[in-house]
C-alpha cells in the first residue's frame, strides 16, 4: 500500500486545486504560476536526467521545447479548423456535438505526437555523442538549439518569426466540453507522468547504467552496459519530454514564437537543474516550484532580476557548488520521510 | 569572379573578429580546461569601453581633455586602454569567480555555470545600467575606399585583417618562444605537477585571462569601428559563433581557433551571399553539427587519453 501514497497525495493536491479554480479562490494570475511552476518541473526533471545523473553538459533544452511547442499546436490548430469546417462552415459559435469531445481526447495525442517529434530532434544530439564527449557535445546541444530556432524561422507557413497563435480557441473548444481548466489539469497528468517515469527509469537496474556512464563511460562500457543505447534512451527520453513541456507552454500562452525558445530559456532550465542539485529528481522539483516563485517576486526588479539571478548562482556555486541537494533526494535528507519513497522490490542487495 | 573576391575580402575582415575572440577563448581553455561563456560579453565590455573613452577624448562629456587630439591619435588610445581595462574586467571575473572555485577544487563543470552566469550579468548589468538604447561609435578613422581591378576595399577592412594575422604572429610567438609562454604550455599538459615545477600558477592563468580578454577588446573595438553600432547583447550571438569556431578548429589549439575563425567567416558570408541571408545561422550551425559529428575533436584537437 505504502508505495501508493505519494500517488494519492498528489492527486488530493491536484484536485484541491482544481475545485480551489472552480470555486474561484484562486485568480487567473496564480493560476499561471501555478502551470508555469508545473511546466518548470517537466523541464527541469528531463534536464537533470541528462545533466545529472548522465553527466554530460546539455545545454539547448529549449530547441526541444520548441519542436514540441510547434508540432503540437500545428496539429491542433489544423485539426480544429479541419473538424470545424467539416461540421459547418459557420463561426465557432456554431454547435457541433463532436468537435468539443474529440479535441479533448486528441490534445494528450497531440501533446504526445509532439513529444515524439522532439524526441527524433534529440536524436541528432543523441548519435553524435556516441563519439564526442563533455565541451564538444555542449556545443552540440548548443548548434540543434540554434538550428531548430532559425528554422522555425524560416519556414513561412507556420508564420516564421512572426510567431503562431490560435492555441486559444483549442482551449475554448475543450472548455467548451466541461467547464474545467482543461490546461491546468493536463499539466498536473504530464508532470506527474514526468516525476513517475524518470523516479522509475534512474531508480531501476537499467537506470543505474546511466549513473555508470556518468561516473565512467569506459568502464561502464566493460562491466557490459550498453552505453550507446542508454544514451539513445536518455537523449530521447529527456528531449521528448522537454517537446511535452512545449506544447503545454504554447497552450498556456496562446501564441509562441521563435524568441521564447532561445539560449536565454534554455539557460533558464539550467539555472533550475544547477539550483536545484546534480542529480536529484527531488532537488529538481523543489528548485523548478522554487525559481518560478523567485521570478515573479522578482518581477518588479524587472532587468535587475537578470543580474540578481546569476549574482545569486554565482554565490551559491561558491558557497555550496553542488547546489542546494546534489546527489540526494529529500529521503536522505529528511529520513524519517523514508517511508513515503520505499525502495522497490528486488534492487536491495 | 569579382563578386567572388568581394566577398572573400568581407569573409576575411569577418573572419577577423571570429578568429580574435576564439583565440581568447582557446587560450583560456587550452590552460584551464574552462569554457569561458563570459568570454563574448567580455567582447561587448571591450567595445563599451572603447566607446566611452572615444567619446571622453573627443570631448562629448562635460569634463574634457585641455587639448583636442588628432583622431588618429585617439584611436591608438582608445585601442590601447580598451585593451588595458578589458584585460582588467577579465581578470577580475577570474579572482572573484572562478578562481575561489578552483581553490576549491570543485568540478569543471560548475566552473561553466559560473562563466555562463558572469556573462548574464555583464549583459544584463549593463542593459540595466546604459538601457537598451543603441549608441553609435564616433567614426575615428576617416572611411576612404579604394578599388582595385573591381574590387573596393576600404582602409578599416584592410587594417582589421592585417591587425588580425599579426596578431596570430605575435600570440604564437609569446607561446612558444617566452618563458611565460612556455609555462602556459606546461599547464596545459599537467595542471597538477606544475606548482611543483616551482611555476607560479596562478600568475600565468592571470596572464592568460589578460591576454584573452586583451584580444576580445581588440576585437571589440575593431567591430565597433567597422560597424558602429553598440547594443548590450552584441556579445551573445557574436561570442557563440565565436566559440564554435575555437570548436571547429580544435579547441585549446591556437593554430586551430586562428583558421576555425576564418572559416567560419567563409561560410558565414558565402551563404549569405549565395542563399537568403535568413538561412545564415542555419547553414552555419548545421556545418557545425555535421563537422563534429565526423570529426568530433575539431581540426586540430586531440582527444585526451582516459585512463581507468
Amino acid at each position: 500500500m505504502r508505495r501508493f501514497i505519494v500517488p494519492i497525495l498528489y492527486l488530493i493536491l491536484c484536485l484541491l486545486i482544481v475545485a480551489a479554480i472552480r470555486g474561484e479562490w484562486i485568480n487567473a494570475y496564480l493560476q499561471l504560476v501555478i502551470m508555469y511552476a508545473g511546466i518548470n518541473i517537466i523541464l527541469c526533471s528531463s534536464l537533470n536526467m541528462v545533466n545529472g545523473y548522465m553527466g554530460e553538459f546539455s545545454c539547448g533544452h529549449a530547441g526541444f521545447m520548441a519542436v514540441g511547442a510547434y508540432i503540437t499546436s500545428v496539429l491542433n490548430v489544423g485539426l480544429l479548423n479541419m473538424c470545424s469546417g467539416a461540421a459547418s462552415s459557420g463561426a465557432a459559435a456554431g454547435p457541433s456535438a463532436l468537435l468539443p469531445a474529440a479535441s479533448l481526447a486528441l490534445f494528450p495525442v497531440t501533446l504526445l505526437i509532439g513529444g515524439a517529434g522532439a524526441a527524433l530532434v534529440g536524436l541528432l544530439v543523441a548519435i553524435p555523442s556516441f563519439r564526442t564527449r563533455g565541451d564538444y557535445l555542449a556545443i552540440i546541444t548548443l548548434a540543434v538549439n540554434y538550428i531548430v530556432k532559425s528554422s522555425v524561422e524560416n519556414i513561412q507557413a507556420i508564420g516564421g518569426a512572426r510567431g503562431f497563435m490560435g492555441m486559444q480557441r483549442v482551449v475554448e473548444t475543450m472548455t467548451e466540453f466541461s467547464d474545467l481548466p482543461w490546461v491546468m489539469i493536463w499539466i498536473f497528468i504530464f508532470t506527474g507522468l514526468t516525476i513517475a517515469v524518470i523516479h522509475r527509469l534512474v531508480n531501476s537496474t537499467y537506470g543505474k547504467g546511466i549513473i555508470a556512464i556518468r561516473d565512467d563511460e569506459i568502464a561502464a562500457e566493460i562491466m557490459s552496459v550498453d552505453t550507446r543505447r542508454i544514451k539513445l534512451v536518455v537523449f530521447m527520453l529527456s528531449s521528448g519530454l522537454a517537446g511535452i513541456a512545449g506544447g503545454l507552454f504554447a497552450h498556456i500562452l496562446g501564441y509562441i514564437n521563435p524568441g521564447s525558445f532561445t539560449i536565454l530559456k534554455s539557460t533558464e532550465v539550467m539555472i533550475m537543474v544547477y539550483l536545484g542539485g546534480m542529480g536529484s529528481l527531488s532537488g529538481s522539483v523543489l528548485s523548478a516550484v522554487g525559481f518560478t516563485i523567485l521570478m515573479e517576486v522578482l518581477r518588479p526588479l524587472q532587468l535587475m532580476k537578470w543580474v540578481l539571478i546569476p549574482f545569486f548562482l554565482i554565490v551559491l556555486m561558491l558557497v555550496r557548488p553542488e547546489g542546494l541537494m546534489g546527489n540526494r533526494e529529500l529521503s536522505d535528507i529528511f529520513p524519517k520521510l523514508g517511508w513515503l519513497f520505499p525502495p522497490r522490490g528486488g534492487e536491495e542487495l | 569572379m569579382e563578386a567572388f573576391f568581394q566577398n572573400l575580402l568581407n569573409a576575411l575582415q569577418w573572419g577577423s573578429f571570429y578568429a580574435l575572440i576564439a583565440l581568447g577563448y582557446t587560450l583560456v581553455y587550452g590552460v584551464l580546461l574552462l569554457i569561458n561563456f563570459a568570454h563574448g560579453d567580455i567582447f561587448m565590455v571591450g567595445a563599451y569601453i572603447g566607446f566611452f573613452i572615444a567619446t571622453f577624448l573627443l570631448g562629448t562629456y562635460a569634463f574634457r581633455l585641455p587639448v583636442m587630439l588628432p583622431n588618429e591619435v585617439v584611436f591608438v588610445i582608445t585601442l590601447v586602454a580598451a585593451m588595458l581595462l578589458t584585460a582588467l574586467v577579465g581578470v577580475t571575473i577570474e579572482r572573484i569567480a572562478y578562481r575561489p572555485l578552483r581553490r576549491k577544487g570543485a568540478s569543471r563543470l560548475y566552473v561553466v555555470i559560473t562563466a555562463l552566469m558572469a556573462g548574464l550579468i555583464l549583459e544584463n548589468g549593463n542593459l540595466a545600467l546604459l538601457g537598451a538604447s543603441r549608441r553609435s561609435f564616433p567614426e575615428l578613422l576617416p572611411k576612404s575606399i579604394y578599388t582595385l581591378g573591381g574590387i573596393t576595399f576600404s582602409n578599416i577592412k584592410i587594417l582589421v585583417i592585417a591587425t588580425t594575422v599579426v596578431v596570430f604572429l605575435i600570440l604564437e610567438l609569446i607561446i612558444h618562444k617566452t618563458r611565460l609562454g612556455m609555462a602556459m604550455r606546461a599547464i596545459s599538459y599537467d595542471r597538477m605537477a606544475v606548482p611543483l615545477m616551482g611555476i607560479a600558477a596562478d600568475t600565468v592563468i592571470v596572464f592568460t585571462f589578460a591576454l584573452g580578454s586583451a584580444l576580445a577588446a581588440l576585437a571589440g573595438v575593431f567591430f565597433a569601428t567597422s560597424y558602429p553600432v553598440l547594443e548590450p547583447y552584441m556579445g551573445a550571438l557574436v561570442g557563440w559563433k565565436a566559440f564554435i569556431a575555437a570548436v571547429i578548429g580544435g579547441i585549446g589549439d591556437i593554430r586551430g581557433a586562428f583558421l576555425g575563425g576564418f572559416l567560419l567567416g567563409f561560410i558565414e558570408i558565402f551563404v549569405a551571399a549565395v542563399f537568403p541571408s535568413t538561412l545564415r545561422d542555419l547553414i552555419a550551425f548545421s556545418v557545425l553539427l555535421i563537422f563534429l559529428t565526423i570529426k568530433p575533436t575539431g581540426l586540430f584537437g586531440v582527444a585526451r587519453a582516459t585512463k581507468i
